[in-house]
């Protein structure tokens, strides 16, 4: 019997990579598929605009982000430096790693579920109880940010920063624009506007405040040098 | 109330009922005041008890052979609200249903230039509650809603007053009054208000006789279509088709309105001539070329061929109309029609429940197109407003714009001189004159004004 | 409003429908615009046009489309 030794997966760095590039791909992805919903449902969009194509793109890209994300969430599992059981992929906030900033990505991916779900069964459940719980999909996604922005030990280098803002930047834009014709009350509406204005602005300042003081990867570092000293009892870069 | 059995009810000497040319729903009706009860027994003679579904222990199949639903299916009696349906099916079918259906009385009258259910009401109310008391019985129903709407005051006291005269039947009466809207009569939309929602129509299935209120199979039916029923239990179905044609028998409801001597409501045998309607009735007022026929959603009909045109569903449809509930409101010559219609266009256009797109963006639109047309003859608006009305046929949760598509077209066709005159010159003497057809000023509208 | 065929019978919910629009662009053999953005089912469902017809009930936002099998 030949025994395959894949403590080097598990151990080295390979899963870690994996989990924090997969996060970032599907913060992109599904940047795109909420930008891309917006503008399915939208009567504005010009007439040459593929009306068809963006709704079937919108479920095709959410399909491929959940694949991604499947991906994102086991790597985090498996992997070494952090010590996260199956537990926490879907009971949010009860982690030993930074449980309340994975507890929101464990919440976010909670959220797609269940728009993910309604969706799938929307013929049976009818358009008004597969609307609501799909407009859940406008907290899960600013939640996934918060989330990557929070455990996220590169949050702090300039690429990472400048994709996250960029993609916070499209979707404040395309829901602000989506906000000036959802037919509820005006004073509603304004509200709705002021925050989706808003977000990214309080984003801002809590980077700046939170994940780009020196001292927050610092505090991430220091729990995953613990856990590796733990698991191999040398110190791992 | 009972004072003949049962298998006697059809069976009337014919010395002892009404003769055949004689008002039958408007028998006896006084001109200032509602028959009291003893006055309508007077009149029409004691309502025979009808065998009540509870009674029976009969299975579900026994019910619909219930001999009343025998003897409304021999009459061939047709609902009086518009459609036209035969009365005995849907009796049937919701005695079939189930168990404990509602039973709902329509007296409503959405149509604002329509008077009769009103007249019904103020004038012989119990007739209708007669009717809906024997279907009650028939179907084992406990309670029976009135529908009328807010503003009918005196339509809802006068049922008030009746039903408390009305010695206890096992029943219980409840009037609700609902919005006064165009479309809020519709029987979908009544259903869809009695059960907690605006009183806005929704699509089928399921139909109201399936599922109704609160789920529960629903007969609904106008008033006068009770008020006949009433009529029948007591004389018969034989009787019943002493008048009228074969294929509509008995009498129905017309509301003469506009250029008429005398405006108001009269009862008339299936089959009439309108022009000899209208003689007998005191003729027109003054030189009339119009008349718009079935309610303000209805036709225009030039009065030299509607004159010869007989009182039937089928003679109105042959000829591109809808009796619905019997208006006939004549316009005066003098008044332009196609200013007339764009009025009652711009009015209908408000009166759409705003569900359904097409009619919701159609009926505005076509309104537009008809006020440009009567204000600056613009020659692109009689092919636009056939397009529209085109586009909004049959395409909507009711028939709302069915109807304006019909009034719209019908008045290209019957104003076609008065299109001409817009286009080549803009001044119409027509224009001038006053409007017609009343409608009813609500002020501002809100989503709230349908609950 | 429906179109009949020799079997499926396209119908629109127009409590549902809020003319997007998909449903034309994906089958314009059967399906146009209104001059408002709403859907007209001009042709018959036939075997060549099932499988678009399906696509577009699928895809429609606002669940407003149905396929009725022949009755």
């Amino acid at each position: 019997m030949i025994a395959l030794d894949l403590s080097w997966l598990t151990q080295g760095a390979a899963l870690w990579y994996l989990n924090r590039a997969t996060g970032l791909v599907v913060l992109v992805l599904f940047t795109l598929v909420v930008v891309g919903g917006i503008l399915a449902t939208s009567r504005r969009t010009p007439p040459w605009w593929p009306r068809f194509g963006t709704v079937s793109l919108h479920r095709t890209l959410s399909l491929l982000a959940l694949a991604l994300l499947v991906v994102h969430i086991v790597t985090a599992v498996f992997d070494k430096f952090v010590d996260l059981t199956w537990m926490d992929t879907v009971v949010p906030f009860a982690s030993s790693y930074r449980p309340f900033w994975l507890g929101l990505g464990t919440l976010a991916f909670d959220l797609f579920l269940a728009v993910l779900v309604t969706s799938l069964l929307r013929f049976r459940i009818g358009p008004t109880a597969w609307r609501s719980v799909h407009l859940l999909a406008y907290a899960a996604w600013p939640i996934a940010v918060v989330h990557g922005l929070g455990t996220g030990t590169d949050a702090s280098t300039l690429p990472v920063l400048a994709l996250t803002f960029g993609c916070v930047g499209l979707v404040a834009v395309a829901a602000a624009w989506r906000v000036t014709t959802v037919p509820i009350p005006l004073a509603a509406r304004v509200a709705l506007f002021a925050v989706v204005a808003l977000l990214p602005l309080w984003l801002s300042g809590w980077v700046r405040l939170g994940p780009l003081d020196p001292s927050w990867a610092q505090q991430a570092q220091h729990a995953i040098w613990n856990a590796s000293i733990l698991s191999t009892g040398a110190p791992h870069g | 109330m009972a004072d003949r059995p049962v298998h006697q009810a059809f069976a009337t000497d014919a010395r002892d009922r009404p003769p055949a040319d004689s008002p039958r729903l408007l028998a006896g009706i006084r001109p200032d005041r509602p028959l009291g009860l003893a006055e309508h027994v007077a009149v029409h003679g004691a309502l025979p008890a009808v065998r009540s579904r509870r009674s029976s222990l009969s299975a579900n199949s026994r019910r619909s052979q219930h001999p009343v639903v025998a003897e409304l299916a021999a009459s061939g009696l047709t609902g009086r609200g518009g459609a036209g349906f035969p009365f005995a099916r849907k009796l049937a079918a919701v005695a079939e249903a189930s168990p404990r259906p509602a039973v709902v009385v329509n007296v409503a009258e959405s149509e604002p230039a329509a008077m009769k259910d009103a007249v019904l009401a103020t004038r012989s109310p119990h007739l209708i509650l007669d009717g809906a008391e024997v279907v009650a019985r028939v179907l084992g129903a406990r309670e029976v809603i009135v529908w009328t709407h807010r503003g009918a005051e005196q339509v809802s006291s006068a049922l008030q007053r009746a039903i408390g005269e009305r010695p206890d039947a096992g029943l219980r009466w409840q009037i609700v009054a609902g919005p006064d809207r165009y479309v809020a009569g519709e029987a979908s939309a009544v259903v869809r208000h009695l059960s907690g929602g605006p009183a806005k129509p929704t699509t089928s299935p399921p139909r109201v006789d399936q599922r109704g209120v609160d789920g529960k199979p629903t007969l609904l039916s106008n008033a006068e279509t009770y008020a006949q029923v009433a009529l029948i239990v007591r004389h018969g179905a034989a009787w019943f088709r002493q008048v009228g044609t074969a294929d509509e028998p008995g009498t129905i409801l017309v509301t003469l309105a506009g250029s008429v001597r005398s405006a108001g409501v009269v009862e008339v045998p299936f089959g009439t001539r309108l022009g000899d309607l209208l003689t007998a009735h005191g003729g027109t007022s003054e030189p009339v070329d119009a008349v718009l026929v079935g309610g303000y959603a209805g036709r225009w009909l030039p009065w030299s061929t509607a004159a010869d045109l007989r009182l039937s569903r089928e003679a109105f449809r042959a000829a591109g109309a809808e009796l619905g509930v019997g208006l006939m409101a004549f316009l005066p010559a003098r008044r332009c029609g196609l200013a007339e219609t764009a009025r009652l266009t711009r009015w209908l256009a408000g009166e759409s429940a705003g569900q359904c797109g097409p009619c919701l963006n159609g009926l505005p639109s076509m309104a537009n197109a008809l006020d440009h047309l009567v204000r600056a003859g613009d020659v692109r608006t009689p092919p636009l407003i056939r397009r529209w009305a085109g586009q909004v046929r049959g395409r909507g949760a009711c028939h709302h714009p069915d109807g304006v598509a019909g009034l719209v077209t019908s008045a290209l066709e019957v104003f076609s001189g008065a299109v001409d005159a817009h286009v080549m010159d803009d001044s119409c003497a027509g224009c001038r004159e006053p409007a017609v057809f009343a409608v009813p000023q609500h002020g501002v509208l809100t989503e709230a004004s349908w609950r | 409003m429906t179109t009949q065929t020799r079997g499926s019978t396209l119908s629109v919910d127009w409590l549902r429908c809020d003319g997007h629009g998909v449903c034309a662009e994906l089958a314009p053999e059967i399906i146009t615009l209104d001059d408002w953005g709403y859907p007209i089912v001009h042709h018959e469902v036939n075997a060549a046009t099932e499988r678009v017809a399906r696509k577009a009930v699928e895809l429609c936002p606002a669940l407003a489309l149905r396929l009725s099998p022949p009755r």
